[in-house]
């Protein structure tokens, strides 16, 4: 384990440790805390977006054929689409490191 | 120069921070602070001073508000005493970490139980930690002064300041106080222009989360910025001195020149231990007084400075650190000594609790005890003393 584990100096943070720009939350990563990811199975899916409409991270975007994709960079993999995928095509699944 | 008027102290700090030009008053009265924020009801009632006036619910709500207002780069200004200064507790830590420049006068008074109106240190230094730029006043005329003063360093260090004024034998009392000309005071408090504000036209995020990574490089930067201001309130005393005539300084000395015995001493009770200062030497005793002014950031330098060559010291707290190894001043006063290479013994005193009466005749007793520390070795590190046994 590095003695230094800052991510950045304390000389670089602005007074108060402000964020000074606007909406940079996007760039925090939530999903490397996940045990569990999201499969979905194409076949089952009916692109309803209850998954899209429920996820407490706004992980998912609708794509160009209109599925519903999750973004694992921010999939905190807490299951709720899975749960609640009336077609059951949201499979969770361990994450192998 | 302004006229010199017999006020009430509370009045007379009132009408200096309406002369700071405060745009927001947040605060709920509590005894003995109450004056204080009457008057500056008053004086926004009657229109003679261009405020918000906030009567809000409580003091934990009067902090949220002194730091919302701070935060969009208002001048804010709250006072408060024991219990509503507990009830402040968790904003306190939030207003110095955000650099926020928030003044308050605390009217230092005993913390319950049991209930007491009356005055001691036990307050403040429940917040010693809290990341305030602390300083303690000893008279009326000080304590005008340290609200100017307030002012121009929490808005150059961009850190919250406590005035800390002893609770009716300082708030209550009438002295003789000359209020600056506002000439002076808008020349010395410029207009607050804060760099980081909540404004619409320019979104930042205060109170972002410290995730592990990045909670500690937060916190040696506060602690930096609070050592920091150091420079900023010495020299905001300086360009004072060059105003006004009166001088101020982190730690104030009194007769240490060639003293082999003194007391430490913060607040109103100086000027009762310098009469026994006078008194003690008319018999030939050299004894001196240091009293802190400058209690956070701890000005060690000048400590270590003042105290020359005195054989013994004699700290007398205000207040009690339960299960400590002494008071609170006591404790810092070791502490601070083990970074020199002098090793004067010390003894620690905690007196005048609940506004108990300290008299010239007990300081001279604290001094005699304080030389009994030259020859033989105290029995405890700290002494609740004039306990009735």
């Amino acid at each position: 384990m590095p003695k230094d584990q800052g991510l950045v100096s304390w000389k670089k943070l602005a007074p108060g440790m402000f964020i000074l720009e606007p909406g940079n939350s996007a760039k925090f990563k939530t999903g490397d805390w996940r045990t569990y990811r999201p499969v979905l199975d194409k076949e089952k899916c009916i692109k309803c977006g209850i998954c899209y409409a429920l996820c407490p991270d706004l992980c998912y975007k609708k794509d160009e054929e209109g599925y519903y994709i999750v973004n694992l960079y921010y999939c905190k993999g807490c299951g709720i689409c899975a749960k609640h995928c009336p077609k059951s095509a949201i499979t969770m699944v361990l994450e192998e490191d | 120069m302004g006229k010199v008027i017999a006020k009430e102290v509370s009045i007379a700090i009132a009408e200096a921070v309406a002369q700071c030009k405060v745009d927001v008053i947040s605060a709920y009265p509590i005894t003995p602070q109450t004056h204080i924020v009457e008057h500056l009801a008053e004086l926004v009632n009657n229109g003679e001073l261009d405020a918000e006036y906030m009567p809000v619910e409580s003091e934990h709500a009067a902090m949220s508000a002194c730091i919302g207002a701070s935060a969009t780069g208002a001048r804010t200004f709250t006072s408060t005493a024991a219990q509503g200064l507990l009830l402040m507790y968790e904003n306190l830590f939030i207003a110095s970490a955000f650099r926020l420049p928030i003044v308050m006068v605390i009217a230092n008074r005993s913390i319950s139980a049991p209930i007491s109106i009356w005055n001691d240190h036990s307050d403040v230094m429940t917040m010693r930690d809290s990341g305030w730029i602390q300083t303690f006043a000893e008279n009326g005329q000080e304590a005008v002064d340290l609200i100017y003063h307030a002012y121009r360093v929490a808005e150059k260090a961009l850190l919250p300041v406590a005035l800390n004024i002893d609770g009716f034998t300082l708030s209550h009392v009438i002295e003789p106080i000359e209020l600056l000309d506002q000439e002076l005071v808008d020349k010395y408090i410029p207009p607050l222009r804060m760099k980081y504000k909540l404004d619409p036209k320019k979104p930042i995020t205060m109170g972002a989360i410290g995730i592990p990574e990045i909670y500690t490089e937060a916190k040696k930067a506060q602690d930096e910025a609070l050592k920091a201001s150091y420079r900023i309130i010495v020299n905001a005393w300086k360009e004072f001195e060059k105003l006004t005539g009166r001088k101020y300084q982190p730690i104030e000395s009194y007769k240490m020149e060639d003293a082999e015995v003194a007391l430490i001493i913060m607040g109103s009770l100086a000027g009762t231990a310098m009469d026994a200062v006078d008194l003690l030497r008319e018999k030939g005793k050299k004894v001196g007084l240091i009293k802190i002014r400058l209690w956070r950031p701890f000005p060690l330098r000048d400590f270590l400075k003042a105290i020359g060559k005195v054989r013994a010291i004699g700290v007398v707290d205000r207040a009690v650190s339960h299960g400590s190894t002494g008071g609170p001043v006591g404790i810092e006063v070791r502490s601070a000594l083990y970074q020199s290479n002098k090793r004067p013994k010390v003894v620690n005193f905690i007196a005048g609790l609940s506004g108990r009466d300290v008299t010239v005749e007990d300081f001279v007793e604290l001094f005699e005890r304080t030389y009994d520390a030259i020859s033989k070795k105290p029995r405890f590190s700290y002494e609740i003393y004039g306990v009735k046994e």
